[in-house]
This record gives structure tokens, sequence and C-alpha cells, in this order.
């Protein structure tokens, strides 16, 4: 019964202002790839989801939302808690508008990179944990000249930022922090690049 | 206060806004269609700008609103208002000491900087609109990079008029890709749209959003030879004697009395009180 006091715990306390600040956050992540940011009030889902990923959850997702739950995010106390709180209907991947899981789990190419038309009709991937991460700069809105960062592959990205004005849009959480990657940045390999 | 929920607007619809927020901010100049609500203001009056400032909004924030530049106006007082009421935040008309900015059809005299958002109204968010009815067709017109009816409006303007007579609203290339329409701002400040701060632009009648993030490369359409300019009044304010700020033309009488005034009021005001005084001004009493 452990697992029903998991799923009906870890929300908002006063949700209007937690998930306003905590979007405020995500904001700014997305327009400043590559910054990290710290989230300060969170929520709080089953392990393994970090808690930085189950405050996005709560500030973007709801019955309007269908959700994928990828690799270890895909357990029944997660859906449960995600079903909970949200209300997101949780799908395949290929009709996902949010994805969350954790990097190797992910099937990046199922997911909806938008239209020509309405390239906002696409899928903002969520990864969530660690990852054998690589160096790179990173160019492109939102970044003055460069920033170098850490990411999980280079190439991925760089097939993704080619596709602009269509692609993914990515969280990375992990603990309370925070960083995002739109499709419109350029990814190079190596802090110098 | 506690009558409203934070912000005015539901979760739910502010949800549905931030969505809208993101992916505007990921794929900067497009237009992103969302699901305008009814404000209590007409349409006209900003509430694109407002659902997007309830939106952005936290607690902590210092609030300012400009019309035209100026902060005693009223629709920026009303808007100010607004927020106080429903998201008890505090206010401002100081650029300097403002985390949101929401404006209609200016950009502050001083740079903003990281940190901080300015939120446009926007009354007609589709650049193509006046040159092409159809939304179908405008929005295919996105999707397909076809921007030469642009340039054949701005070539017309100049066979007609010897140069580029568009003063305001002056469509932009955002990253090379989407033409943006920046709102009605006067071309003064295209200049500006690459700036340091975050900028969110909301049409409620229109149903979309869209967004510049900080640095983002916005470019003044133009020609070869006919390079883009960014004009004003050539003159100086005559209230605080500012020779760079965007000046306000006001009639004083019935005989051709005029005097110009710095657009910004807050930029005026500071510079008065730091002892400039323009050539109908008064020095400014402490």
């Amino acid at each position: 019964m452990e697992q029903t006091s998991d799923m009906l715990t870890g929300g908002f306390s006063d949700a209007p202002r937690q998930s306003a600040r905590a979007f405020r956050a995500a904001l700014e992540a997305m327009a400043r790839p590559g910054s990290t940011y710290v989230l300060q009030e969170m929520a709080d889902a089953p392990a393994p989801v970090s808690r930085a990923a189950a405050t996005l959850l709560l500030v973007l997702c709801d019955a309007e939302t269908p959700l994928h739950l990828s690799g270890v995010c895909d357990t029944p106390a997660i859906r449960g808690w995600v079903t909970f709180h949200t209300g997101a209907p949780l799908v395949a991947a290929a009709e996902a508008m949010f994805v969350l899981g954790d990097w190797s789990s992910l099937d990046l190419r199922v997911l909806a990179r938008g239209t020509a038309e309405y390239p906002d009709r696409s899928a903002t991937v969520i990864v969530d944990g660690d990852f054998e991460g690589v160096d790179v700069s990173l160019r492109g809105p939102g970044i003055k000249d460069v920033s170098v960062t850490r990411l999980p592959d280079v190439v991925v990205f760089q097939e993704n930022a080619a596709h602009f004005p269509l692609g993914l849009d990515f969280y990375f959480t992990r603990g309370a922090k925070l960083s995002a990657l739109p499709r419109s940045t350029r990814v190079t390999a190596g802090e110098n690049a | 206060m506690s009558a409203y929920n934070f912000a005015y607007l539901d979760e739910q619809t502010k949800r549905m806004i931030r969505r809208a927020l993101l992916k505007g901010m990921a794929i900067p100049g497009y237009q992103v269609p969302f699901a305008s609500r009814e404000m209590p203001m007409p349409y006209g009056w900003g509430t694109g700008g407002v659902q997007v400032s309830a939106a952005v909004m936290v607690p902590e924030d210092c609030f300012k609103v400009i019309d035209q530049g100026a902060d005693d106006t009223t629709n920026a007082v009303s808007i100010r208002r607004f927020f106080q009421a429903t998201a008890g935040v505090a206010v401002t008309e100081k650029t300097a000491e403002a985390s949101v900015i929401q404006t209609r059809h200016r950009i502050p005299e001083r740079d903003l900087r990281q940190g901080q958002i300015l939120v446009y109204q926007v009354p007609i968010p589709e650049p193509l609109r006046f040159l092409e009815p159809s939304e179908v067709e405008t929005r295919k017109m996105h999707a397909l990079e076809e921007y030469g009816l642009m340039h054949v409006k701005l070539y017309e303007d100049i066979a007609r008029h010897g140069d580029i007579s568009t003063s305001y609203a002056y469509p932009v290339k955002v990253e090379g890709r989407y033409v943006m329409d920046p709102s009605p701002i006067p071309k003064f400040d295209n200049p500006k749209l690459g700036m340091a701060a975050i900028q969110l632009f909301g049409a409620g009648r229109e149903q979309r959003i869209y967004a510049l993030p900080p640095h983002t490369d916005v470019v003044s359409l133009d020609f070869e030879d006919y390079p883009f300019q960014a004009g004003k009044a050539d003159h100086d304010c005559d209230l605080c004697g500012a020779g760079s700020s965007y000046l306000d033309e006001v009639i004083t009488d019935d005989a051709g009395g005029r005097m110009f005034v710095c657009s910004d009021t807050d930029f005026c005001r500071e510079r008065r009180e730091a002892g400039h005084v323009g050539a109908l001004g008064v020095e400014a009493v402490a």
C-alpha cells in the first residue's frame, strides 16, 4: 500500500504560485540553452523521477497533453502518480506531446517533429537523470556568443537542429537542476569548437 | 485579492499559454496558435499581452506597463492596477526596477538586461496579413519561406515615395528564417530587438503567441541600395534635452505651437531629475 501513498502525495501545496515560479525557471532555461537553473519548490514523484522532472510535469502537463513514459520512468507507481496529479493520457511515443525518460531508453526517431505549417506540434522531451556526457559548444538564439555544456550525444542534436524549424525540444533534469536545448541551437563537439 | 486565482487566469489556461510560450521560444519568430481567453477588457486593449504577463508572472515580480512609452496613460494604468489586484505584485514606473514590462508599441530607451521580460501587446501578428488576407495562404507562405511579397511591398514604397515609408511595425527576419511583425513599435526601436532580455508577443484577438530569446539575430528587411534606417524626429527633447531618444510631437496651442518630448516618460523623468533641461523645460525641483 506504500505505493498508493506515493501516488497521492508529492504535488504542489500552493499550485498557482509554485508552478508560476517553476515555469519562470523553465522559460528562462528554454530562452538560454545550456544554462542550468536550480528549482526551489518542487514536486516529488516516485523514484527514479527527479524532483525537477516531476515539477516540469506538474507545470506543463494536463488532460490535454498526451505523455509518453520511457525506460526507468515507465513504472506502475510513476504512471499512477502522473495520472493522479496531471490527468495526462499516457500514450505511445509517436503520439506524445511530452516524453519523460532516461537518455538510453529514448527512441527519438518516432517522436513528432511538427509539420512545415505547424512546427509547434512537436514533442518536448524531458531527459531525466545522469548520462555519459560529451563536451559541446552551443550557438544560436538565446546564446550571446557561445555556451559550453555537456550533452549525451552530438550527432543526434546536430540532426535535430538541421531540420529547423521542425524538431524536438529538450529539457535535461537531474535532482533540482534543469537546463534546456531547443531545436534552434547549433551544437558542435568540443569546448572550443 | 483572495477572490482571484493568482494572476487572474485559471491554472489550466496558464499551462496552455505556458506551453505555447515554450514552443514560441524554441522557434523564434514563429506564431504559435493559442486558445486566447476572454479578458475583462476589450480586444485592442492588450488582452494578448495581459494573458502572456499572467502566465509568466511570479509573486516576487515588479511589474511595469507602458503605452507608447508612457506609464501614465489609461491603458497602462488600468493593466498595472489589474495585476496589483489579481496577483498582488509590486509595480513600478522605473524601467531599471521592473522584472516584467508589458508594452504597447514601444521598447524602453534604457537597455534591458538578463532576467527582465518584455511583453508586447500585438494587434495583428501576421506581417503578411495586409498583403494576403487568407490565413491558409500566409501559413503556407511561412512554411515555404515565401516572402517575396513583403519585398515587393517595400519596393513599391521606394517606387512611390523615394524611400521605404513604412515607419512602424517594420518587418524583421528572425534567425534568417521567419519574417515577423515586431508589433507596431516605431522602426526606431527595431535595432533593439536583439536585446539581452526575453521578448514575448501576445495577440489576444488573433490568438497568437510568439517570442524572441535573448541575443537573437533579428534583421530589419531592406535592400542593398536602400539599407534600413531607424528614423526619429530631427529634434532634441524639449523637456530633458535628450538627442537620442524617440520623440512625440505635442501640439501646444492653436497657433502652430508644438514641442517634442521623449515618448519614454521614465527615461525623460530620470534625465530631468539628473539635472538635464531641454529648450522648453524648467529646472526640476528637488
